[in-house]
């Protein structure tokens, strides 16, 4: 464990909390072709802050899995900063950031694909520990056996397989595995979408136990915005490679400052009749633009219900700014939401 | 009510498998009414799938469907040749899928697509392009005489599902069977999907079998509800009284797990440990008895039978919920590990 570097004492309140990561208006842009890219981050700027959950939200293409990418440096930047406590990532590579990528771990979406079927349990688990030779023998062992007991399955399972497991067990696993190097932030990118409900709810929970005994920062990325108001403490909603909104994830629910944000918790169904069928649907028209070609001004505009058109809406794109105590929108008329 | 346009009786549907025969689908019977919208709600694995495709005899290979009785206007689609069970298919009772994607042909534009769902129940080729048309309106797919000639990947994800529902919808069939249809979709566009199936179900008076795992869809959409666990039925009723007071332990836990969004404040979750049961070697007694946080000695060796709990609400339990809340303090537990409640045989290993 010596070499394992330990975990800082933490504030209990993120919110007064310095930043563990800083992210200065990144921007990613994949080449497609015929001088053509597709904008799938576009400059974004946010802090994840020591001990919180950040929440991100959005629908399928508008970046969040690549924003995830970016934070943990497994793609690099096309421009812009990203720091985690005071060592600027971006400006790292091969060895150093190689070090550095000890305390960013991630929790992937399937449980099936993420974990190599040839291994043994053990051997997945501690791939993290031989890849930075933290330990070896007895020590490397008792590591597993702790991990294993840490995220609820069985310490003498360490020899089996992937296929021994079911869905719910592999992600505890994908879960023992991301927490062997004692990580400071751990992404966990779509980590419940593929379970069953009932499984859902014993990972949400044991996420929840994990982040209080180890002190853990989150950055929570799903599609379901339910599970994701439950986990995290701030939300960020992205839109098109854009942040729209930005809160205390009770704020981001209950006082929306951004049309998209009202939008998605609208059409996310209640599981309860009598509130459900009393609800009303912000219908948004059209799809979503294209990322090639991303709408002039608010990138929003073009499916908006309350824009002004032309002007200013499509013509002036609108900052990201503090509407309300520690709650930042996107939006020319977000008094108007 | 009226008389129901369909009854299924012990409907049992197996899979022979290397390591066993799976009962995928063991004893389900239902009714469906007229117009009505159904919810059938399940984990991965409850069978929930398979008894809908049980109902149109597209169970695929190597599953069988071993006995049970399918009344389609009382005549038994499980008895019917291939040609006549090939006339009600699409016709009568027509069925969507989860992906969009891969149940359209990728070479065939869609509009040909919706076109041959008329033009195999002998509607001529003019005919059936002037309802296609008018098909993709209604399921709001904008510029439908230019849409028709787009082929799948030139559609959105949204598009490509109102498209299948056009084609299900096409023969105006008295059933639709919906096998998932919005999860695959992004919430914006399942929330315009819901709204137009349930719009369809309004005026149209197509029943409507909804198969999901998600809660929130069933309380938007149905006025009634099966809720599957390991191939059989465990409890069923109207929608509003099985969320306001599910009498299976299953339902209750369920329902205890989900996450909402309009929740006030943090609540830890109440997860139901373990998981589904080995269909191939599904536990005696009642199947849930493993997970279960209230179960008593029968739990452990007789089968309960689906009964009478409430008006119209029935469920497969030799406890219920209400006994439960009475003697074993169901609403204060938080953890609802196996014999929590009922104290029989606790601390099992899962």
């Amino acid at each position: 464990m010596a070499s394992t570097p330990a975990i800082a004492t933490l504030s209990s309140r993120p919110s007064n909390a310095r930043p563990l990561v800083r992210v200065e208006n990144v921007v990613k842009h994949f080449p497609a072709g015929r001088g053509q890219s597709v904008k799938a981050v576009d400059g974004v700027s946010f802090e994840i802050r020591q001990g919180e959950t950040l929440g991100l939200v959005g629908e399928s293409g508008c970046g969040k899995s690549t924003l995830a990418r970016l934070v943990t440096q497994l793609i690099p930047v096309t421009s812009g900063k990203i720091f985690i406590g005071d060592v600027e990532l971006t400006k790292l590579r091969g060895e150093k950031l190689r070090q550095q990528r000890r305390q960013l771990q991630v929790i992937f979406q399937d449980p099936f694909a993420s974990l190599d079927p040839r291994m043994t349990v053990g051997d997945i688990i501690a791939e993290p520990l031989d890849n930075f030779k933290v330990m070896r023998g007895k020590a490397r062992d008792q590591r597993i056996q702790e991990l294993l007991r840490l995220v609820g399955l069985n310490p003498n399972f360490d020899n089996r397989y992937p296929h021994e497991f079911s869905g719910g067990q592999r992600q505890r696993i994908g879960i023992a595995r991301a927490l062997a190097l004692n990580p400071s932030l751990v992404v966990c990118d779509e980590a419940i979408s593929a379970l069953d409900v009932s499984i859902q709810a014993q990972i949400v929970n044991l996420l929840e136990d994990l982040q209080r005994e180890l002190k853990l920062t989150y950055l929570f990325i799903a599609h379901d915005l339910s599970v994701v108001r439950h986990i995290s403490d701030r939300v960020m909603v992205m839109y098109l490679g854009k942040i729209v909104e930005v809160a205390d994830s009770t704020q981001t629910y209950t006082n929306p400052k951004h049309p998209y944000t009202k939008a998605l918790l609208s059409a996310i169904p209640v599981p309860d009749p009598k509130v459900q069928r009393g609800r009303r649907l912000v219908e948004l028209t059209g799809e979503i633009p294209s990322p090639l070609h991303p709408p002039s001004g608010c990138r929003f505009h073009t499916r908006c219900p309350i824009a002004r058109l032309p002007a200013p809406c499509a013509e002036t794109e609108p900052p990201l700014e503090e509407k309300d105590r520690d709650h930042l929108a996107a939006c020319h008329f977000s008094s108007d939401v | 009510m009226a008389t129901p346009i369909l009854q299924v009786r012990d409907l049992r549907t197996q899979f022979a498998m290397p390591d066993g025969i799976i009962k995928a689908v063991d004893g389900v019977s239902f009714d469906l009414y007229p117009g009505e919208s159904l919810g059938i709600v399940g984990e991965s694995g409850s069978g929930k799938s398979v008894t809908a495709l049980s109902l149109l005899r597209l169970v695929p290979h190597p599953g069988r469907i071993v006995s049970g009785e399918v009344l389609f206007r009382n005549q038994d689609l499980l008895q019917m040749t291939d040609q006549e069970i090939r006339e009600i298919r699409g016709r009568d009772i027509a069925m969507i899928f989860q992906d969009p994607q891969s149940s359209l042909n990728p070479v065939l534009r869609t509009g040909f697509q919706v076109d041959e769902a008329m033009r195999a129940h002998g509607k001529s080729k003019a005919d059936a392009h002037a309802r296609t048309i008018e098909l993709l309106t209604k399921v709001r797919i904008p510029a439908a005489e230019s849409r028709v000639k787009d082929y799948p990947h030139q559609l959105s994800g949204g598009m490509r599902q109102r498209a299948m529902i056009a084609m299900g919808l096409a023969n105006a069939p008295a059933i639709l069977l919906a096998d998932e249809p919005t999860t695959a979709l992004d919430v914006t566009v399942q929330a315009q999907i819901l709204e137009l199936l349930a719009d369809l179900n309004r005026e149209l008076g197509t029943a409507i079998v909804m198969i999901t795992h998600n809660m929130g869809v069933v309380a938007g959409l149905c006025s009634r509800v099966m809720v599957m666990y390991a191939g059989q039925i465990v409890e069923e009723g109207p929608v509003e009284q099985i969320f306001e007071s599910p009498q299976h332990p299953y339902t209750w836990s369920l329902l205890k797990s989900i996450p909402r969004v309009d929740a006030l404040r943090h609540e830890r979750l109440r997860s139901i440990q373990g998981m589904a049961p080995d269909l191939a070697d599904p536990p005696a007694g009642c199947r849930f008895h493993p997970r279960c946080p209230f179960r008593i000695e029968e739990c452990f060796t007789k089968e309960p039978k689906l009964l009478d709990v409430a008006p119209n609400q029935r469920a497969a339990c030799w406890v219920t919920m209400d006994r439960a809340r009475r003697e074993m303090g169901a609403d204060t537990l938080i953890d609802i590990h196996p014999g929590a409640g009922s104290g029989v045989r606790p601390g099992e290993e899962i």
